[in-house]
This record gives structure tokens, sequence and C-alpha cells, in this order.
């Protein structure tokens, strides 16, 4: 299996409080891999060290490696906004541009001066087939997005992500401002795009955690507990802590 | 801490130890019957066994409702499975004391041709298997299982020697045959018990550590 992602060594600071403690692991390519851990365990803040969405926030120390494809990604020569074009984020809640449909897809693409009809008219084309929304939308693209239902409009956040054709696709708890049907379209919706992306997801759902990935981690005061096929941990986990969080048997 | 879910979880397995307990005691009872030819004990197992059938049927029901509702992952989702398994192999052991009490009633009016010795014995530790391998169940005994499934090896043995003496009994004066191959399909319905019992064993294990193995 190849990987996509090598996290080396890693310590991550707020200040003086150590978040992330010591963690090392694969992000396997063509993979879903699910982040799990209750509130706090570090795992949101790992998936944003993977894109440097973290270099937002003051006061922040990292300290060990992160290879995307062997770059390590927090020396000098990377550029933050290029590797945020190779590594999409998409967040918990959907928060599309107050824009049209069509303008909130080829914003990244307008960015980097992008601006050709065609080409954008194709990207718009092929991402809202690639998310299962140009059927639902394809009347009204020049529509506000604010327009769309909270799912339909999550839907357009990951076509607007993927329309920079990054290799990799970090999702912020993606679904838990969604309904069921909603929740469902989208996860069929990311076996779909693993085909073609990397994708990791946290999630505070066990059972999206089984349903839809590859690989789980699980996390637990800012260390990983435990990383292993997603069969392995919902089935037989080694670690106790694991088996606790798990079943619902924590504190 | 999911209290109600392991409230449940601990009925289920309560009820699985009920079922063990009653297909023990109809084991008992379908070779009792046979051995004293008591044909009203015989014919009260058909009703013993589906007294089993509906436990098999509760507890099915109660498994099939705590994964929906309640989406059990780990050990906690394996100890359901086990569950079921069990039953389902704790159900097959009570048609067999049927096909027993069966047997009773057909000849049970024609003097035996022989005191029956070997099958009570073979009874006797099919019955031990059925009960240590609920108590490993219960207890999640690992060591106690593969014990126990070591124990069909006994009624393996035995089984072989009602066989190879009834063959014998067969050649020397054929007017027994049909006495006698009956007497052999108890030995047999008695080895069958053993075998499902050997599943449950693979069962407990799995449960406690996640792997399936065969034994035996």
């Amino acid at each position: 299996m190849e990987n996509i992602i090598k996290i080396e060594n890693l310590n991550f600071y707020y200040g003086n409080f150590l978040a992330l403690k010591n963690i090392n692991m694969d992000i396997y390519k063509n993979k879903i891999t699910a982040f799990i851990g209750p509130s706090g365990c570090g795992k949101s803040t790992l998936l944003r060290t993977l894109n440097r969405m973290n270099d937002f926030i003051e006061n922040i120390k990292v300290e060990g490696n992160i290879y995307f494809k062997g770059q390590n990604i927090y020396s000098k020569e990377v550029d933050p906004v290029e590797l945020r074009r190779r590594i999409g984020m998409v967040f918990q809640k959907p928060n599309p541009f107050p824009k049209t449909i069509y303008e909130n897809i080829v914003y990244g693409l307008r960015k980097n001066g992008v601006n050709k009809k065609e080409i954008l008219d194709e990207v718009v084309e092929r991402t809202l087939k690639a998310v299962a929304l140009y059927d639902e939308v394809k009347d009204k693209i020049y529509k506000s997005a604010l327009e769309l239902s909270g799912g339909q409009q999550q839907r357009l956040c990951i076509a607007r992500a993927i329309a920079m054709q990054p290799e990799v696709v970090l999702m912020d708890e993606p679904t838990s401002a969604l309904d069921p049907i909603s929740t469902l379209k989208i996860e069929e919706l990311l076996l779909e795009l693993k085909k073609d992306y990397t994708i990791i997801i946290v999630t505070h759902s066990m059972q999206q955690a089984a349903r839809i990935s590859d690989w789980t981690a699980f996390f637990l005061n800012g260390e990983l507990i435990e990383y292993d096929t997603t069969e392995n941990i919902f089935e037989n986990p080694r670690d106790k802590r694991t088996e606790d969080y798990i079943t619902g048997r924590f504190g | 801490m999911r209290l109600h879910f392991q409230q449940n979880l601990e009925d289920i397995k309560r009820k699985v130890l009920r079922m063990g307990l009653m297909v023990e005691a109809i084991v008992d009872k379908a070779v009792n019957s046979l051995k004293e030819q008591n044909l009203e004990l015989a014919r009260t197992i058909i009703e013993d066994d589906d007294k089993i059938d509906m436990m098999d049927l509760e507890i099915e029901m109660d498994c099939i409702k705590l994964l929906a509702l309640q989406q059990p992952l780990a050990k906690d989702l394996r100890t359901i499975t086990t569950a079921l398994k069990i039953i389902t192999d704790l159900e097959r052991m009570g048609d067999n004391a049927v096909n027993i009490s069966k047997i009773t009633l057909d000849i049970g009016k024609e003097p035996l041709i022989k005191p029956l010795i070997d099958i009570p014995k073979m009874a006797g530790i099919v019955q031990e298997m059925i009960r240590l391998s609920i108590d490993a169940f219960i207890k999640e005994d690992i060591y106690l299982a593969k014990k126990v499934a070591q124990m069909d090896q006994d009624v393996d043995e035995i089984y072989q020697r009602i066989i190879d003496e009834l063959l014998d009994m067969i050649i020397k004066d054929p007017k027994i045959t049909k006495q006698a191959t009956k007497l052999m399909f108890v030995g047999r319905f008695l080895e069958r018990i053993a075998d499902h019992n050997t599943n449950i064993c693979e069962r407990i294990i799995y449960m406690v550590t996640g792997k399936l193995e065969e034994i035996n």
C-alpha cells in the first residue's frame, strides 16, 4: 500500500499545551481514513496540521515532520497556499460563498487566474457530476448557492474543494450538521471519490467511520492510541481504551 | 457507561444459560426414557422441545433488537453474534433429543437386546459438555471452552465402540437388526449433539479473542 502522507514524531503545542504527542502514522493513497476520539483528543488539530490550517492560529508550535509525497510540508520551500490546493478541506458546516453555484465552484480557479469560459464550464459540469449534484441543480447554476439545502450546500463545498484537483481532501465532521438522507448521500459520494482522491475524515459518528472508512485511528488526550484497518478497530480492537470508547464504556 | 445496554446484554446471556439448561435436561430425559423404556416420559419431550424452540426465537429477537437499536461494536458485537450462533446449535441439540425420543416410542415396547451402558455413559459426557460450555460462555472462559471441546474425542470413542459392538451383535443374530440399527442412530444423535457443542466452544473463543478457529 502506498502512503501519500507520512507523519513522523509530531508534537503540536497551543502555547504551552501539548495537544498532539509524538504522532507517527502513514495515510494511505486512495483510502478513506477516519480519525475518531472524544472531544479534545486532538483529532481535528491533527487534521489541520496536514494542510497547515493551524498556521492561522497564533502561538502554536509544531515539532516533528509531516511528509506529503516525500516532501516535508513545514519546510521553508513549501508554499502553504499551494499546499492547500493539493490538500483541500471541507468543514463541519457547509460554508458556500454568497455567490452563484457556478462562481462557488470556479472561485479557486479564478483566484489562480483561470478565466477561460470553456474551461470553467467544463469544471463546473464535471465536479457537479462528481458530487452527484448536477441533476439537482443544472437549471439553477447561476442562482445563489445559499438557496440550496444544507446537504446540497455541503456537496457543493465538496465540489468546490475538488474543482482545484487536490490529491487529498480533509473533512472535519462534514455531515454533523446534516439530516440522515443528506449524510448517506455524502457517504456514498466519499466512497466514489476515493477512487480519485485520498480522504481523511474526522467524525464523531462511530457508525459513519465503520460504514465508509478503510482505516481508523483512535485518539485520546493527544495520543494516537490505535491505528488499524476499520474492520479490526470495530470488530476486535487491540487496546482496551479503544474498546472502551467504541463500546461506550468511557468514563 | 451504557448501563441500559449492558443490562440488555446480560439478559441475553442469562437467557442463553437458561436455554442451555433446558437442552441439558431434554438430553437427560431422552436417554433416560429410552433406558427405562418409559413411553410417557418420551412423549413429553416434544413439548419440551417446543419450549426450546420458543426460547431460540425469543433470544434471536432480543439479539436483533439490540443490533438494530444499539449498533454494538467490538466485544459487545461479538457477544451478540456468539449468542445467535449458540442458540442455533442448542436448538439443533434439542431436535436431536426429539429424534432419540422417537426411537424410544418406536422400540419402547419390545425388550432391549442388551442393557444400555455405553449410551447413558455417552449421554452423561454430552450433558456435562453442554453444562460446561454454557458456563464457559457466561464466564468468558476460553480455557474451559477448549477443554470442553476436547471431551468430544471421548464421545467419538464411545460412539465408535457402540457401532462396533452392535454390528457384532447383528452379525451373530440378524433378527435384532432393526433395534440394533435404531440404537446406532441414538449413538449418532448423541454424537451430533457433541459436535454442535464443539461449535459453541469455537464461538466462545471467537467472542473472547476475536479469532475464529476450528477445534478438533
